[in-house]
């Protein structure tokens, strides 16, 4: 099997986000980046996949030099290579500029399954899974929990939960999956990993490495703009419902839930 | 030149989802702010006779494309099918419901049509002609407000739950329409061979109007019986925080956070939840939190609207018998 995973490089959970001068970015100077959590789910069912068949797993990352860490990540836990898209024109690209990178440099390449995480984290957007994978001319399944390729390695089937239901889907090869919490449990990268990963290959493209023109991508290139960012609206300061006991507050709380929220 | 607006709805079975109503209401705002109609469009099998019904909730027109192969949602189908109609007719503005199926079609959609798509939308207006959608990004940790630069359809997703539903107007007629497409079906690559219906019959938590969640204060997942309790009884579902989930109380499926569901019910009650970033990220966008948590300094108590400071295994089961004189 030959797996590509595409991994994106995301604020850690626990940033606060704070808004940029402009009101139209956010603050990135103190942000802990990490590989977005959906991305550890492809990475880990890519690994389980390769020890099952055979063949060999590389990740692809599109974005700044820093993004090299998150692959180098991926690679400690088991990945064969990765490549790394790095264009100062890239800055600032939206969904579908990022595919359609993402989409010249796996053309390049040969695979069988493609992962991506159901959505990013940090702008919730969920569209480079679908987008890539309409570019590609391939099948997408989305929000996989469970995946298991045929034992000739032509097919595969994947549990996806819709609202209410599970839904079992088969698709031929070669097909892009997206991952989601419940596909598996993310291996951590042990420390033989982490020094094989230093010697594991990572190409470095540019735009033009990808014969793609710049004028196409970055906040230029947008389709989808962002006119402001704000924070969240402010919640009004709540209260502590007052009782003696546990069941006078509960009264408590039934009452103001009925009389003035009005919503039992 | 594109013109109107499009509200594509969702049925499951034949039976439209609510997401559909909310979707048909919105669209009819927008449509009356842009003065252009609203077309609201169906993909189905034997679902032209009631596509009418979305004219009572301002539809101009229903567009109706019929095909056995429309009966249940595949990508391929929905994605070559609605991008020709699409294309036939160039309307400024798509507008879809952020259900799974949603997410996954306008996905899709917008990498067929090379168009900006804006997803998981609270609110949309018009400025200025365009369309503007408001969306919180980082799980609501900031929002942004978002619109299109020369890409025709506008599109995107609203999320479940914000948008009101219009009052049906049964005296409005509507036009319904068959559309013409081809569907070739070698461009049907995955097939569902198989759908389990959730055990629990509960409403997703995407789409409910009001949930119970428990933390790690629930101690085990038997003491969930306490939150399913009074779940029945308020008629909410019942989501969890990731500890729940991660100690194997609960499935993933409950997990609310900003690496589990993103959540925006009329009334959302924390059991023993302490409100990590993560999770308060999850569940903020609640019209009303309520906090039950035995240590008074939980930061889920800045976020709340009422906060209860008590053992939940004596508040919740009290709070069930309470809220039954209102019901
Ligand atoms: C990458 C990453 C992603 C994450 N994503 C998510 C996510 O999507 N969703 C999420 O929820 N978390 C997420 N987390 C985890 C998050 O940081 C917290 O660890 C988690 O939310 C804590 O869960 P909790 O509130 O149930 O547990 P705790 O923080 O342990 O809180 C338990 C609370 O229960 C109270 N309590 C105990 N007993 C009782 C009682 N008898 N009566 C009343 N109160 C009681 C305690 O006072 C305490 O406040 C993520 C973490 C990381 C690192
Ligand atoms: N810059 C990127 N580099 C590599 N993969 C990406 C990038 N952006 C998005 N992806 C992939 O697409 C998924 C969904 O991201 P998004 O559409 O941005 O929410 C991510 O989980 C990644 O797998």
């Amino acid at each position: 099997m030959k797996i590509i995973v595409c991994i994106k490089q995301v604020p850690d959970t626990e940033t606060q986000i704070k808004i940029a001068p402009g009101g139209a970015a956010i603050v990135t100077d103190d942000i802990k980046w990490v590989m977005n959590p959906y991305d550890e789910f492809g990475v880990e069912e890519a690994l389980r996949i390769k020890e099952k068949l055979g063949g060999d797993v590389t990740v692809v990352g599109l974005g700044p030099k820093r993004v090299t860490e998150s692959i180098r990540t991926a690679l400690a836990m088991g990945a064969d290579k990765g490549v790394l898209i790095n264009d100062p024109a890239l800055d600032g690209s939206d969904s579908l500029a990022v595919s359609k990178a993402l989409a010249a440099v796996i053309k390049g390449l040969e695979f069988d399954i493609i992962f991506t995480g159901q959505r990013g984290i940090d702008e919730d957007q969920g569209l480079v899974g679908a987008c890539l994978a309409d570019l590609l001319g391939i099948p997408q399944v989305s929000l996989a929990v469970k995946v298991e390729v045929a034992a000739d390695g032509k097919s595969v089937k994947i549990n996806r939960p819709v609202e209410g239901q599970t839904l079992v889907v088969e698709a031929g090869l070669p097909v892009l999956i997206t991952a989601q919490k419940g596909l598996n449990e993310p291996r951590y990268a042990s420390l033989p990993g982490i020094m094989k990963a230093k010697k594991k290959p990572l190409e470095e493209k540019t735009l033009k490495d990808l014969g793609l023109d710049p004028a196409e991508f970055g906040v230029a290139g947008r389709r989808l703009k962002i006119m402001q960012i704000t924070p969240p609206p402010a919640r009004a300061a709540g209260r502590i419902v007052q009782g003696e006991t546990p069941q006078e507050k509960a009264v408590e709380l039934a009452r103001l839930l009925h009389e003035e929220a009005k919503l039992i | 030149m594109a013109q109107g607006v499009w509200a594509v709805a969702e049925q499951r079975d034949g039976v439209f989802r609510k997401i559909s109503y909310e979707i048909v209401s919105e669209g009819r705002r927008l449509a009356d702010k842009l003065g252009q109609k609203l077309t609201a469009v169906v993909l189905g099998a034997s679902v032209k006779d009631k596509a009418a019904e979305l004219g009572q909730y301002g539809a101009d027109r229903v567009l109706v494309a019929d095909d056995p192969r429309l009966g249940q949602y595949t990508t391929d189908a929905y994605v070559e099918v609605l991008g020709q109609l699409v294309k036939a007719d160039q309307p400024a503005v798509l507008i879809m419901g952020a259900s799974v199926q949603g997410k996954d079609l306008s996905a899709r959609l917008s990498g067929r049509l090379g168009v900006g798509m804006a997803q998981d939308c609270t609110s949309f207006s018009v400025e200025e002609g365009g369309l503007v959608a408001i969306r919180p990004i980082y799980a609501g940790k900031a929002y942004a407000k978002v619109t299109f630069e020369n890409s025709y359809p506008q599109m995107a997703t609203a999320r479940p739950n914000v948008m009101s539903i219009s009052a049906p107007d049964t005296g409005r007629s509507c036009e319904v329409v068959s559309a013409s497409f081809t569907l070739d079906d070698a461009a049907i690559k995955t097939k569902i061979v198989d759908s389990i219906k959730d055990a629990s019959g509960k409403i997703d938590l995407t789409e409910a109007d009001k949930i119970v969640s428990g933390g790690r204060g629930m101690k085990g997942p038997e003491n969930f019986k306490v939150l399913e309790e009074l779940a029945a009884v308020i008629g909410a579902s019942v989501g969890a925080s990731r500890s729940a989930v991660d100690a194997g109380w609960r499935p993933h499926s409950d997990q609310v956070g900003q690496t589990g569901k993103v959540v925006s019910p009329t009334l959302y009650v924390a059991c023993g939840i302490s409100g990590a970033i993560q999770h308060l990220a999850g569940m903020s966008t609640s019209k009303v939190i309520v906090a039950i948590n035995k240590d008074a300094e939980a930061p889920i108590f800045q976020k709340a609207d009422y906060g209860v400071v008590g053992d939940l295994f004596e508040v919740v089961p009290a709070l069930t018998e309470a809220v039954k004189k209102y019901i």
